[in-house]
Formats: C-alpha cells, sequence, structure tokens
C-alpha cells in the first residue's frame, strides 16, 4: 500500500488573469489529518475542489490515491468523500432518504446501502433524526449528516471545506470528535480551516497559505517552536506602557510586536520577564503557550488583504 | 477543451428526482401543465367550437386535440426544466453534491434533462389518453403518437435547461415562456390552421419545432399518415442535440470555477 495519498507539485489554478493557486507543492501521508490554513481567498478551497476533480488544474501535477486527477477522476471519485463548504442536502428528503439517494449515486446495492446508513446515522448522532423533515435540522446535525454522506462510499479520503465554520461550540466539539475518531479508523483526512485552534485539534500536519501560496507547511508544534518560540506574553495599553515594556524586557524577550493597543513579546520562557513586566501593573497582562494563531500572524502579517 | 459525453450514469439523477416528485407528486400532477391544455381543450374545444363549427372538415374540438397533446407535453418539460432545473442547479446545489460522486456534470445535466422529458411525456400520455376518451383521437395510428411526444419532449427539455443555464433569476423565465413558449403555443397550428396567417408568419411558423409535431400528430389521430407529414419529425432531432450540447457545456461554465 503507497504512503502517500496525495502528491501535488506545482499546483496552479489560474482564472482569467487571477492566479488563485501559484505553484504549490505538498504531500499527504495516508492516515494523517493534513490541514490547508489560511485566510478567505488565500486558495485553499481551490486547491481541495482540485483535489476531488471538480475544478480543472491549470498547471502542474497532482497525484491522488495513486491517479492521477486529470486523467482519471471518475476512479478518483469513487474513493473520496467530499462534506462541502456549503451545505447540499437535499432538502425535500429525509436524513435516512438523503443517504439512501445518495449510495445510488456509488452503485451500492440496496441491502448494504441501508446498513451503512444506518451505522453512519449512529456513527454521527442522528439515528433518532433518520426520519425528521431536514428543516427540523440544525445547523450542527446537517453538518454531521454531511459527514455520513461522505462516507457511504468508505473513502479512503476524506476531504473536508471548513467543516465547522458557522457552528456553535458544542456542535463543533462534536464533528471534531467524529473526525478524530475517524482518524483513528485510518482515514486520510484534508481540511481546510480559518480557525487555528480548530487546526491544532485536527491536523497532524498544516500548510498555511495565503494569496494562493503555502508560506510554511510542517507539524503545528515544530513550525511554532521554529518560528515564534514556546511562549507569548500580551500586554494591552498606550504606546508609553509598550515603550515601558520593552525596555523592562532589556532584550530578554527573542522577539516582540505591537498592533495596535497590543504588545506580544514572543520568548522560550516567559516566567523570568513576567516580574519586571507585572512592575508596569498593565491592565491586561496575559502569558500563554504560543499558537498556530501567531504564527499564521508572524508568516502572513497582520493587515487586512482584500 | 474536448466535449464531455453523459454515460448511463445519468440514470441515477433522474431517480433521484423521482424519489424526491414521489413525495410531493399530486400538486405537480394536476398542476398547469395537465391542468391547464385541460381547460384550454374543454373551454375552446368545446366553448368556442360552437362559434366556429369546422376547419378543414374537423369539428373544433377534434381540431384542436392534437396541439392540446403536444402543448402539454412542451409546458410540462419547459416548466420542469427551468424552474425545477433551476433550483436544483443554483439554490439546493444538488448538482455541485452529486458530481463528488462518480458522476460527470454531464451525467447530471443529462440526467435532469431526462427527468424533464419524462414529465413532459407523461403529461402529454395523459393528455393523449383523455383526448382519446373523449373519442378525439379515432385512429388507431394514434397509437404512434407517443413517439412524437417524446421527441417533443427531449427537445423541449433541452431548451429550458439551456434557458436554466443562463437565467440569474426566477424572472428569467418569464421572458422565456412569454416570448418563446407561448407564441409556438399560439402560432404553430394548434388554434387554427397555419394557412390563416400572413405569408410571412407561415413561413416563421415552419421553423418552429412545434409546428411540425402538431401536424404529424394531427395526421396520426385521424389516420392520415403520409410521408409528407411525418418525416419533417425529424427536424426536431438536430435542434436537439445541439441545444444539448450547449446546456452542458453553458452548466459547466456556470458551475465549475
Amino acid at each position: 500500500m503507497p504512503s502517500v495519498a496525495i502528491s501535488a507539485s506545482r499546483l496552479t489554478k489560474r482564472f482569467g488573469d487571477r492566479v488563485a493557486v501559484d505553484g504549490v507543492d505538498f504531500d499527504v501521508e495516508v492516515g494523517e489529518c493534513f490541514g490547508l490554513l489560511g485566510p478567505n481567498g488565500a486558495g485553499k478551497t481551490t486547491t481541495v475542489r482540485m483535489i476531488h476533480a471538480f475544478t480543472p488544474i491549470t498547471a502542474g501535477d497532482l497525484v491522488v490515491l495513486g491517479l492521477r486527477v486529470d486523467d482519471e477522476p471518475v476512479a478518483v471519485k469513487r474513493r473520496l468523500g467530499v462534506v462541502p463548504q456549503e451545505e447540499n442536502l437535499d432538502p425535500d428528503l429525509t436524513p435516512w432518504e438523503n443517504l439512501m439517494v445518495f449510495a445510488r449515486y456509488f452503485d451500492i446495492p440496496r441491502a448494504e446501502a441501508r446498513r451503512r446508513a444506518a451505522d453512519l446515522l449512529e456513527f454521527v448522532g442522528l439515528t433518532s433524526r433518520a426520519a425528521s423533515p431536514l428543516d427540523e435540522l440544525s445547523g450542527g446535525m446537517k453538518r454531521r449528516l454531511l459527514i455520513a454522506r461522505a462516507l457511504l462510499n468508505q473513502p479512503e479520503l476524506l476531504i473536508l471545506d471548513e467543516p465547522t465554520t458557522g457552528l456553535d461550540p458544542q456542535a463543533r466539539h462534536l464533528v471534531w470528535q467524529r473526525l478524530r475518531a475517524l482518524k483513528a479508523q485510518g482515514v486520510t483526512q484534508v481540511l481546510t480551516t480559518h480557525y487555528m485552534d480548530e487546526a491544532a485539534q485536527l491536523c497532524d500536519r498544516v500548510a498555511l497559505m495565503d494569496a494562493g501560496r503555502i508560506l510554511r507547511q510542517g507539524r503545528p508544534a515544530d513550525l511554532i517552536r521554529a518560528e515564534v518560540g514556546e511562549e507569548v506574553i500580551e500586554i494591552r495599553g498606550d504606546e508609553a506602557l509598550h515603550r515601558a515594556a520593552v525596555a523592562a524586557l532589556d532584550g530578554k524577550s527573542l522577539r516582540w510586536e505591537r498592533a495596535g493597543d497590543t504588545l506580544y513579546c514572543y520568548c522560550a520562557d516567559g516566567r523570568e520577564l513576567l516580574p519586571a513586566l507585572s512592575t508596569l501593573k498593565p491592565a491586561h497582562l496575559l502569558h500563554r503557550p504560543a499558537s498556530l494563531e501567531d504564527l499564521f500572524l508572524k508568516v502572513a502579517g497582520r493587515s487586512l488583504q482584500e | 477543451m474536448p466535449h464531455r459525453w453523459p454515460t448511463r450514469r445519468a440514470v441515477r439523477v433522474w431517480e433521484r428526482n423521482l424519489t424526491v416528485f414521489r413525495k410531493y407528486s399530486l400538486p405537480s400532477l394536476i398542476g398547469p401543465s395537465i391542468g391547464e391544455p385541460l381547460l384550454y381543450l374543454l373551454g375552446l374545444g368545446f366553448g368556442l367550437g360552437t362559434l366556429v363549427g369546422t376547419v378543414g372538415g374537423l369539428r373544433y374540438v377534434e381540431f384542436v386535440a392534437p396541439g392540446m397533446v403536444m402543448s402539454s407535453t412542451m409546458f410540462a418539460a419547459a416548466y420542469e426544466c427551468t424552474y425545477g432545473a433551476y433550483v436544483r442547479m443554483i439554490h439546493q446545489r444538488t448538482y455541485e453534491a452529486i458530481i463528488t460522486t462518480p458522476l460527470s456534470l454531464e451525467d447530471v445535466v443529462a440526467g435532469d434533462i431526462l427527468w424533464g422529458a419524462s414529465k413532459g411525456a407523461f403529461n402529454g400520455t395523459v393528455m393523449l389518453a383523455v383526448v382519446g376518451l373523449f373519442g378525439l383521437a379515432p385512429s388507431p395510428w394514434t397509437l404512434a403518437v407517443p413517439v412524437i411526444i417524446a421527441l417533443l419532449a427531449v427537445l423541449f427539455a433541452c431548451l429550458s435547461q439551456v434557458v436554466a443555464a443562463l437565467a440569474k433569476s426566477f424572472e428569467f423565465f418569464n421572458y422565456y415562456l412569454t416570448l418563446v413558449i407561448t407564441p409556438m403555443f399560439l402560432f404553430c397550428g394548434v388554434f387554427f390552421p397555419l394557412e390563416s396567417l400572413p405569408r410571412w408568419a407561415q413561413g416563421l411558423a415552419r421553423f418552429l419545432p412545434l409546428t411540425y409535431a402538431v401536424e404529424a400528430t394531427r395526421a396520426l389521430m385521424r389516420g392520415r399518415p403520409s410521408a409528407q407529414a411525418l418525416l419533417p419529425i425529424l427536424w426536431l432531432v438536430p435542434p436537439t442535440i445541439v441545444a444539448f450540447l450547449l446546456a452542458a457545456r453553458l452548466v459547466r461554465r456556470r458551475l465549475i470555477h
């Protein structure tokens, strides 16, 4: 069995003059959860749409499950599942009927489809809603039903485009639990998200995208440690306070940065800096581990790009 | 870009639409597509017919009946592949959902067209049965009319799918129904013989596919199946192919990016 589920090299997508994906390279290993991170418009969705043979490739190579997507889109689609960003369930059908109708597209025999639909509704916790009208389902339930639908063909690779956008915290955590359970079963996952905490919760490796390019990729912890450091101290206040804080740090911080009313000090161990900073009595002083969000803001910048 | 042809998997889309239709069948059955032509047949055929007398040797209701069968086919296919297809393609994102499976977009378009054509053919056949029950189709050749119904249904399903692929909103369909479908309904020999029109208008009507379908159906129902009446039916085929290819291409251009 090959160890690489997806191999993209110089993968490019242009829409007219606009370059949506600009020659990206990445591999996804079998069994891992790979995250494409970045702001809206970074090219994440276009990238996954090329993977599931929705969007034709402009240039470069894309091999999914050992098959060139360009040459064998049907064979690729047979072996993967897609959870779309925008809900596209059949609103006239119940959850059960949605699954049974979708199973036909994969030529799954009826008896087998019934068995899988029952198992999957159980898996996503919708058994009691199997016969409910679709408009009685919450956003979180619909998202879980989309996940169940994407699993009908027992895919080797599951693609999730912003799987929890718009969900409340309970619904998000429920989706995360199901995705981790799938990973434990060996299903390779590629997900896009602009929530860095989601990537930290789910992804073995991430690629940070911005403006069609991959800026960094690797294990979240490695990337954070290499680029941001171990810990961050946030100090909120006016410019005078920030200046006093920088003076107090006296070069002991690895790096510091001002953004609006907040001073961010990146360091290996914040505890040795805290005494000096607390004497300034800032209104808000937070000492926390460095996160993917710090990394992203460092490599992509803080300014809003429209 | 080379054209992609649909496969047998298109039938899956047809089955999906049938599953949905079976849950909501009654309103669409007694809806405009059968109800309206039936009302025209009763109102114009029997009502207006008492004033008109005979047309070309036929009682007026006998003259109107073939056109009612064809127009109910046309309307049903047109409604399904405009409003119905648009809802699936744009509002419900059904096309996008299906093409994540082994089906291609061409399969989906072909399946949706097949479905619209089936609804057209079904409605036309029901109208044919009604007309037969009224004794307005005395010839055994009437049994061949479903072939014409099928050809016309597929043509209007394809044409309407083109319109759905271009539509920005439901309002767009008013233009199509008012400026394309209704004029055919009125000027293709459904209500009066083409010869009643000025010569230039007859020439125009000769470009419209419904004209040939109505004339051939009338010939069959009256038991006069001449080559002159039947062969022009073949003119329905080329525009069907062109419209299908155009519909597939326009849907692709609209959805795939």
